[in-house]
């Protein structure tokens, strides 16, 4: 399966520049390891994607996808991916992400880097 | 009558044999469609057509677009399937070919569809903008658009649609917590909508019974479930199961439960609880809870075998490599089988010998006996979800 090869290759790629970023903002922290940000991406499209949409254009809850990020503060963000929203079916994800790994899969959302092209 | 098979004879019989098999070559291969499918490929916006009697692939089919959270439902001569992408697109495959027949970018946002009872109407509900849309079942021409606007005067987003005997559709809408019943008797392009308000608060999804008596809708934003007897409408909802959690504190739900497979034996329903590892069991007659299983996480479809006798699950984010069989006997759960990282759907052949179950991460469908609950079948298929068999044709409600 060529596609998936690729896609793994581009994942790594994306997380390597994002990485780069990411030390920047949060050296304490550092990026995920290359195969961890490759897991986060397949995490955020496919079981953030139920709701979200595949392609983080919305469903059940709303788009992910940097024109209706702008604006938002990336820490409420990322406290809301961490710790859901009470009255909405969006569930907490602490469980399964550390504080840094949801603010960089939050500068990921806003930049765009989990969509195709 | 004796034939003698001469050399002589045989020539001409092959000439005319080859002939038609060339002219043949551009039509589909005479088949019945009965044991055919589709297995989603929610990531490259394909489909795979399957043959149940085979256990392979015959053909992918492309271009279908977003396809997460995708369904499909199928012609009544069981030859296409309509298949409903997160997109808005509604593309309609000829199983024979492999080919798009027609597609139709509908909507922004939609989640699922239906078709009509005489199978010339095709509806498909819509979270942007949320309503539902129909169009004709041949083209996929428009043919009516009806906003879903609540008590509240906001547009609301639809799921749990269905077709219902007498040219109906009903759907749920989410925002509002409302049950609409379509009624196109009078004239498609211009239905008649019954609306009951107050049904619930986050109706998610819902179902209707194989007779095509009874709509269920499930409750999201509260412990119950929304009932509606569509031989009297008029009667309204009422709330069944209501308060089933008893107070306790539901767990986060990392993926909605789906009640499209009405899980129905022995005079009782099973049911995905909503952020409990428990399947509920519901009297038929009285509608009242009849029990409770305990299973391995949060259910996500509870689907029975077509004879009633087992009820598979299969289990919500991060427990979702794993699928119990409950034997709806002693409601207990038989086995606990594995089938692999990330099972999203599980579909019966027709009479139920086997279960085909998708498994996302591991790129593949198992396909399972359900009497020695063995695998019979490993077929490749990329980043599968839903499973979807021709017997849906001739089923009210699928």
């Amino acid at each position: 399966m060529p596609r998936r090869f690729s896609l793994r290759r581009a994942a790594a790629g994306l997380a390597l520049g994002a990485g780069l970023l990411a030390s920047v903002q949060t050296p304490a922290a550092g990026p995920p390891a290359p195969e961890r940000a490759a897991a986060l991406r397949d995490l955020v499209l496919q079981d953030c994607g139920s709701c979200h949409g595949l392609r983080l254009k919305g469903g059940l809850g709303p788009a992910l996808t940097p024109e209706a990020l702008r604006g938002r503060p990336p820490e409420l963000l990322a406290a809301t991916v961490l710790d859901g929203r009470p009255g909405t079916p969006m569930p907490p994800w602490r469980p399964f992400l550390t504080e840094a790994e949801a603010r960089w899969i939050v500068e990921a959302l806003r930049r765009g880097d989990f969509l195709e092209r | 009558m004796a034939t003698s098979w001469s050399a002589s004879r045989l020539a001409p019989l092959g000439a005319l044999l080859l002939a038609l098999v060339a002219g043949c070559a551009a039509q589909p291969a005479l088949r019945g469609t009965g044991d055919l499918g589709l297995v989603i490929e929610r990531a490259s916006g394909s489909v795979l057509v399957v043959d149940t009697t085979a256990r392979r692939v015959l053909r992918r089919v492309e271009g279908l677009g977003d396809l997460s959270h995708a369904s499909a439902v199928f012609s009544r001569d069981g030859r296409y399937a309509y298949v409903f992408g997160r997109d808005g697109g509604l593309t309609k495959v000829d199983l024979l070919t492999g080919r798009i027949a027609a597609r139709r970018v509908q909507a922004g946002n939609s989640i699922g569809g239906a078709i009509g009872q005489r199978g010339e109407l095709v509806a498909v509900s819509n979270y942007e903008p949320g309503g539902v849309r129909i169009f004709d079942a041949r083209t996929l021409a428009p043919v009516t658009d009806i906003p879903a606007v609540g008590a509240d005067g906001r547009r609301s987003r639809v799921v749990g649609l269905v077709d219902a005997p007498g040219r109906r559709f009903v759907f749920s809408l989410f925002d509002a917590g409302e049950i609409w019943i379509a009624d196109l008797r009078a004239d498609p392009a211009h239905p008649r909508i019954a609306r009951i308000r107050g049904v619930g608060r986050q109706p998610y999804d819902a179902l209707i019974t194989p007779d095509g008596r009874w709509y269920l809708a499930g409750l999201f934003g509260e412990d119950g479930v929304a009932l509606v007897d569509l031989w009297h409408p008029e009667r309204g909802a009422r709330r069944v199961l209501a308060g089933y959690g008893r107070g306790q504190r539901r767990l986060p739900v990392y993926k909605m439960p789906h009640l499209e497979g009405w899980a129905v034996a022995g005079g009782r329903a099973f049911l995905p609880a909503v952020g409990r590892h428990e399947v509920l069991v519901v009297d038929l007659g009285t509608w009242r809870e009849a029990g409770r299983i305990p299973v391995h996480g949060q259910p996500v479809f509870v689907e029975a075998r077509p004879d009633g006798r087992q009820v598979w699950v299969n289990f919500a984010f991060p427990r979702n490599d794993t699928v119990q069989v409950i034997d709806t006997e002693t409601l207990q759960v038989v086995r606990t089988l594995k089938p692999g990282r990330g099972v999203l759907h599980m579909e019966f052949t027709p009479r139920g010998e086997a279960v085909w179950i998708s498994v996302r991460d591991e790129d593949r469908v198992m396909v399972y006996d359900t009497e020695s609950l063995r695998p019979l079948a490993r077929l490749p298929a990329r980043r599968p979800s839903g499973i979807f068999f021709t017997a849906r044709a001739g089923r009210i409600g699928l």
